[in-house]
């Protein structure tokens, strides 16, 4: 049984759609990523997870249960982060921590200590002193010090800085090292790619791509860079190239994954002297759906709230 | 330097204006509306000398001089003498209230959200977001002086001539750019708005309680409170300007110092120094309901205070009135005693009806700070974690219902105690605290009535105040002017028996009862079915 599973989730705010049918599964020790342009709906699809929205259609199960209905059970298992994380000027960030974990139910106190340390964190401060790191630290030590099963993440790292990234990267892996999910949105495409076993794309409330990282590279392409002694004829007519740019004495192009193996041989004939292959990244398949969509895509609700 | 500091003022004081073109004729309106609909009241309920004369006597005691401050004319109590008496010194308090409420909105409250930070990164003056907030409240004071001064004139009513109605709209008005300097200094001391609100209202609910004892037994105490100032302009009697002048000066030299604080500080910072807190949350915090209470500590602890000192002010009166009414022949035949009861505690009656709305303010705030936590997105870490919705607004519920208790507890004990020590019968503890408890139904309702708007339409919530307002208006003055009797039944408060005059009727209660019951039962159900906002 899928950790969290949802089926056509339909969100509409008055006469806008925010979601149009969302479909999201994350397995047991799972983490998968959630990436898409600001507006498209991720923090509107986390908050119908979280039951704090009440979804117009379809349905949203987490550990099997109903996330409107049995939300008070089904988050003594989750820890979530939000994206912009507001908490009360005139707690401190100790308080802050101890009433989150304590309001899901368990305690892990050398946890805590451990965390607040690895993330530099001073807890005797005001929240209104902290900055918005600060805060998304504070966040972050509350969701890792409790046992979840589940960690929602939305856009965990928006204001931390890279060193404080590796640490929370660190702590994503020793959660998913547990055998516990992670659904973690995010604008970092590669910090994705380092984490998230799978990744879901959703654009204008639709989630338009979806599959492990292997998979969706399969309908890319291969960036290829080669210097040849004699040059190279007719490149442009062997099927699955594109986007051919001459580079000083080398040739910069993309080949269709598939058509990989015929693309090299027929370069080889030429004498390479040279060879440089990337595989594609989270960027280019990000880029790849969202060009030339600008004209048919408008502005949604605000990135957050 | 001119330029380092106060660089587009004007265009920030028209974006506060746009941002406020809603805010600002609401208040204006209802201010204007209020004073203008109930001048001509006065001609018509006493229209005989004799009717006037009677009137005089019954305001010619210390209760009354506390409440609305001293007589002026009541010799002659013409119309505009009975307006400038019992109208003035309210409606300057509410003056007040817009006024801090306002500035704060526009000062320290857009600091510490971050808004006066992206508006410091252009080019703007280091003054130019306070010398624009105070030139538009100074602009809106100005503009309320003059349209209830042409107002009052424009009625036509004989005994308001046209300086005292200008004086009367200049009092105010006064009032109001006093308040806008006592606030932009708060803005200034405090580093958050919560903190700018409430020592602006304790500057004005202490300015209050000094007038009241001061008016009453020493004039020269009366003499350190704005308020004070502001009566003796003596309007439609003598119409005196100097105190409009003195009020207008103090004002000057409070903003100036105002503008010289805010040059010398950092952005975010205040004068007021902030201590580093626990590491650990205590035991007490770690619960919806915990949480809810130690975000309004502060609050509650200046609320009880306050309700403590309100109600021993009104007590300590008790005693002056006692004699005045044993002195004075006319008076009491004027105030046939009701059966059995003596008119202080006729009094009581009227004090309680007043004390128990004040009493709703501050569970009203600790319901609706459900909302407030809501629009800044705070709500959602708890509802993210094992609490149900339920329980969340249950705590807060809970909290409203116990705080208005424990502020119309203390009310009474300061009044009880107070009115002990200065009378030569007291009252007996149990029929003060009947008095005063009697009215806790009322206040239910009000709780849930702002419960079932959070249910319902969270951003409506604040229309709860209107209510308050409304009951005010219609208990307090509905006497006074005579309104109908139905305009009274529509608020709770309108509908509590006066103990202990009148027997404690169970059924106006069990009814009140039912109606908070449904009212929040629905609110509840509604609160669990909806999307959260923020």
């Amino acid at each position: 049984m899928p950790v969290l599973k949802t089926h056509n989730i339909i969100k509409r705010f008055g006469k806008f759609t925010a979601l149009d049918g969302v479909n999201i599964e994350v397995n047991k020790g799972e983490v998968y990523g959630f990436i898409g342009p600001n507006g498209a709906g991720k923090s509107t699809t986390i908050r119908v997870l979280l039951g704090i929205l009440k979804a117009s259609e379809g349905e949203a199960k987490i550990f099997g249960k109903d996330a409107w209905d049995d939300a008070v059970d089904i988050h003594k298992q989750i820890a979530y982060v939000p994206g912009d994380v507001n908490l009360w000027p005139n707690l401190t960030g100790g308080e802050v921590i101890d009433l989150f974990v304590k309001l899901r139910g368990s305690n892990n106190k050398s946890r805590r200590e451990e965390l607040i340390e690895k993330f530099d964190l001073d807890p005797s401060k005001k929240c209104r002193t902290y900055s918005k790191g600060n805060r998304q630290k504070v966040a972050l030590v509350a969701a890792f010090s409790s046992d979840a099963n589940l960690y929602i993440l939305d856009e965990p790292t928006s204001g931390l800085d890279p060193l404080m990234e590796i640490v929370f990267q660190e702590c994503v892996m020793a959660t998913k090292a547990e055998g516990k999910s992670v659904l973690l949105s995010s604008h970092i495409l590669s910090e994705v790619e380092k984490l998230c076993d799978k990744v879901g794309i959703i654009r204008q409330g639709t989630i338009i791509e979806t599959g492990t990282l292997k998979e969706l590279r399969h309908l890319t392409r291969t960036s290829i860079l080669v210097e040849t002694i004699q040059p190279i004829t007719s490149l442009h007519e062997v099927k699955g190239v594109h986007e051919i740019e001459e580079k000083d004495q080398a040739l910069s192009f993309q080949v269709d994954t598939e058509e990989l193996g015929n693309v090299i041989k027929y370069v080889s004939q030429f004498e390479v002297v040279k060879l440089e292959s990337s595989p594609a990244k989270l960027e280019d398949l990000f880029m790849r759906h969202y060009e030339g969509v600008e004209q048919t895509s408008h502005t949604g609700v605000g990135g957050v709230s | 330097m001119a330029k380092q500091l106060h660089h587009n003022t004007g265009r920030l004081a028209r974006l506060i204006l746009r941002r406020d073109r809603i805010h600002l004729p609401i208040w204006l309106s209802s201010i204007a509306v209020i004073t203008i609909i109930t001048a001509p009241a006065f001609t018509s309920l006493y229209s005989t000398e004799q009717d006037r004369r009677a009137i005089a006597e019954t305001m010619r005691n210390p209760a009354m001089t506390a409440m609305v401050g001293p007589g002026y004319g009541l010799d002659n109590y013409t119309a505009g003498a009975m307006m400038a008496h019992q109208m003035l010194l309210f409606t300057a308090i509410a003056v007040a209230i817009m006024t801090i409420l306002l500035v704060t909105r526009h000062t320290r409250a857009d600091e510490e959200d971050g808004r006066v930070e992206m508006i410091r990164s252009l080019p703007v003056g280091r003054l130019s977001n306070l010398s624009a907030a105070t030139f538009v409240l100074l602009g809106t004071n100005v503009l309320l002086a003059f349209i209830i001064g042409f107002g009052l004139y424009a009625l036509g009513i004989g005994t308001m001539d046209f300086e005292g109605s200008l004086l009367y709209g200049a009092a105010l008005g006064a009032t109001g750019i006093f308040f806008t300097a006592i606030t932009a200094l708060f803005a200034q001391l405090s580093d958050n708005s919560r903190g700018t609100i409430g020592y602006s209202f304790a500057v004005l609910g202490v300015a209050y309680l000094i007038r009241a004892v001061g008016d009453v037994s020493n004039e020269t105490l009366a003499w350190f409170s704005p308020l004070g100032w502001i009566l003796r302009s003596e309007v439609y009697v003598n119409n005196y300007w100097w105190p409009i002048i003195l009020t207008l000066g103090v004002a000057l030299v409070i903003v100036t110092l105002a503008l010289y604080l805010n040059s010398i500080r950092d952005l975010d910072a205040g004068f007021i120094p902030a201590k580093p807190g626990r590491k650990n949350a205590s035991a007490f915090l770690q619960s919806p309901l915990g949480l809810a209470l130690k975000l309004q500590r502060t609050g509650i602890i200046a609320w009880a205070i306050g309700m403590f000192i309100l109600g021993a002010s009104y007590g300590s009166v008790l005693g002056d009135l006692e004699s005045f009414i044993e002195t004075n022949e006319m008076m009491r035949e004027l105030l046939a005693p009701a059966e059995g009861f003596s008119l202080t505690e006729q009094y009581l009656t009227m004090l309680m009806s007043i004390i128990s709305m004040i009493c709703t303010i501050p569970p009203l705030m600790m319901i609706l700070k459900l909302k407030g936590e809501e629009k800044k997105n705070r709500t959602e870490h708890l509802l993210a974690r094992a609490v149900s919705r339920t329980r969340f607004m249950g705590g807060y519920t809970l909290i409203s219902f116990i705080g208005g208790f424990v502020m119309l507890l203390l009310a009474v004990l300061g009044l009880w105690s107070a009115g002990t020590a200065a009378m030569d019968n007291p009252i007996a503890f149990g029929t003060t605290f009947n008095a005063a408890m009697v009215y806790l139904p009322a206040m239910w309702v009000m709780t849930g009535v702002a419960v079932l708007l959070i249910g319902f339409v969270p951003r409506a919530a604040g229309l709860t105040w209107l209510y308050l307002g409304y009951s005010f208006i219609v208990v307090y003055l509905g006497g006074l002017l005579q309104f109908p009797e139905w305009m009274g039944r529509l608020s709770p408060f309108g509908n509590i028996p006066k103990v202990p005059i009148e027997a404690i009727n169970f059924i106006n209660i069990l009814v009140l009862t039912t109606i908070t019951l449904v009212l929040i039962v629905i609110g509840f159900m509604r609160y669990n079915k909806r999307d959260i906002q923020g």
